[in-house]
């Protein structure tokens, strides 16, 4: 299996009168195909280290490779969901979807197929019409999540996508990303500080320590798939949340 | 309810009170005038004025020495056909120029200093020098109005095109939008909202622009009429013009609204 990232020794360095090091020696390989979760607290780094996988920051010093290239500018290749969803507030559901395909340039017949098969596998198949402002948080996110799948990207970079949606929102929303997972098998880089939802939904998780932001370990999860939301009773899952909440807390800052 | 008496008037009760005060205002002056009280009988009664922009309008039938008779229509068409022409160009330079300074760090630096020592001065300092440059004709007043026009409307766009949100900007950029694409897909519809503040403001500063340069610089449209019809005494077709004046500029700025509220649908119901 090849390697989807590659990240050595890594550094970030926001310039100013007081320079900070958000990002310090990341050392990261994750491979085609697999479900990776960053886990941290706030200010440990995580959704920088997104930012630059995805191209929207540069990195100050170190190697980082998506399917063996630098990055260098964001690009479709590298999709990502933002935590509010971003969708252009004037475009209706369907719209939003096809932008992708329509800013590069693709013909309607090769992209209106993906995006109505896109819309009902997210359950918005009845709402092309609709505004975001007519939406839900969750049902907004299911936008956010079909307009980049539509795409066709080898990589989804997910930042706290669910982190502003009450609790049981979230929950369908996990278990709807655990489905599209099994279809799709895309790799996933998931930023998020539920160690809950980085356990039901990661292969391997990354717990994180901040100040400066550091990669403190990585977790396999050995939780048999497919998963769904009573995986988040089972005892094998409280065995390794308990795991993980001892490595948190042992952890030296 | 912001009802301090605690009752809420309907539909009807509330125009009656808005127009309680423009009734009592013009039957007084009306009232005032036939008994001659008005500054002696040079400002005319609300009747007389009507009179006056009746012939103005429709005109008197067979010859007639009033030099208004039946021109209004005509001058109307004369002033909107030089606003629209102006603002029309104005919202063609401003938009996206507006754009561009909102969004690339370069042009900001280079064109917005440039705009910022030039707007201190009015449109109406301009007047000599556009008649100088263009003399007696249309489009020394046209250059009046897409100046006048300009500057809200391109400090507007400016500032829209500014504030878009840069996750917006973030996801147009990730799925594969080069410069064009961002700019007419993200940037010019996140600043539409500011971008019609700005022509509404523009639209008032042509209607002024129009007046002045009407007045001075050319010999038709309702500037140059009231202007006229002033250096003549007649003043009842003076009133009848600022009266036109007012209902075109009303009726221009509705209509920018309507476009408004049709292109911002997305906006209205988020306000919900």
């Amino acid at each position: 299996m090849s390697d989807a990232i590659a990240i050595s020794q890594v550094r970030k360095v926001y310039a100013g009168a007081n320079p900070v090091t958000a990002l310090e020696g990341i050392d990261l390989t994750i491979a085609d195909g697999e479900f990776a979760a960053l886990l941290g607290p706030s200010g440990c780094g995580k959704s920088t280290l997104l930012n630059m996988l995805a191209g929207f920051e540069s990195v100050t010093a170190g190697g980082l490779k998506v399917y063996d290239a630098a990055v260098t500018q964001p690009g479709p290749d590298r999709a990502v969901v933002f935590q509010e969803a971003a969708l252009f507030p004037w475009l209706n559901v369907w719209d939003n979807v096809v932008f992708g395909p329509q800013v590069q340039g693709k013909p309607a017949e090769a992209y209106e197929a993906k995006a109505r098969e896109t819309l009902k596998l997210v359950g918005l198949e009845n709402f092309t019409k609709h505004l975001p402002v007519q939406l839900s948080g969750g049902m907004k996110q299911r936008v956010g999540i079909a307009r980049v799948l539509v795409m066709e990207p080898k990589l989804l970079l997910m930042d706290e996508p669910f982190g502003a949606l009450d609790a049981q929102t979230r929950l369908t929303m996990q278990q709807l990303l655990l489905d599209v997972w099994q279809a799709l098998k895309k790799t996933v880089v998931f930023v998020t500080h539920d160690i809950d939802e980085a356990i039901l939904l990661a292969d391997t998780i990354y717990v994180m320590s901040a100040r400066p932001g550091r990669i403190a370990s990585r977790i396999p999860v050995e939780l048999p798939r497919p998963r769904n939301l009573d995986t988040l009773t089972d005892a094998s899952f409280n065995a390794m949340k308990k795991r993980i909440m001892h490595e948190m807390r042992s952890d030296p800052h | 309810m912001s009802q301090s008496l605690g009752i809420a008037p309907g539909r009807g009760a509330r125009a009656g009170l808005a127009i309680a005060l423009p009734a009592l205002f013009i039957v007084s002056w009306e009232v005032l005038g036939r008994m001659n009280l008005l500054v002696d009988g040079l400002i005319p009664t609300p009747t007389s004025v009507l009179q006056a922009w009746w012939v103005w309008i429709a005109g008197t039938g067979g010859l007639s020495l009033n030099p208004y008779s039946g021109t209004w229509a005509a001058n109307v068409w004369y002033s909107l056909e030089r606003v629209g022409q102006g603002y029309l160009l104005a919202i063609v330079l401003g938009v996206p120029l507006g754009v561009l300074i909102g969004w690339s760090r370069l042009a900001a630096r280079m064109v917005d200093p440039s705009i910022q020592w030039l707007r201190p001065i009015p449109i109406t300092a301009w007047l000599p020098f556009s008649i100088a440059l263009f003399g007696i004709k249309d489009f020394g007043a046209i250059f009046l109005i897409t100046l006048g026009a300009f500057y809200p409307i391109v400090v507007n766009t400016t500032q829209g095109a500014r504030d878009v949100d840069k996750n917006l900007v973030r996801a147009a950029r990730m799925m594969g939008a080069g410069s064009g694409a961002l700019l007419r897909r993200v940037i010019l519809p996140a600043a539409l909202p500011s971008v019609f503040t700005g022509l509404r403001i523009g639209l008032g500063i042509a209607w002024t622009a129009v007046i002045v340069a009407e007045m001075v610089a050319v010999k038709s449209g309702l500037g140059y009429v009231l202007w006229d019809a002033y250096y003549v005494g007649r003043m009842d077709v003076v009133i009848a013009d600022m009266i036109s004046i007012g209902l075109m500029g009303y009726v221009s700025d509705r209509l920018v609204v309507l476009v408004e509220n049709r292109v911002l649908t997305w906006r209205r119901l988020q306000s919900h």
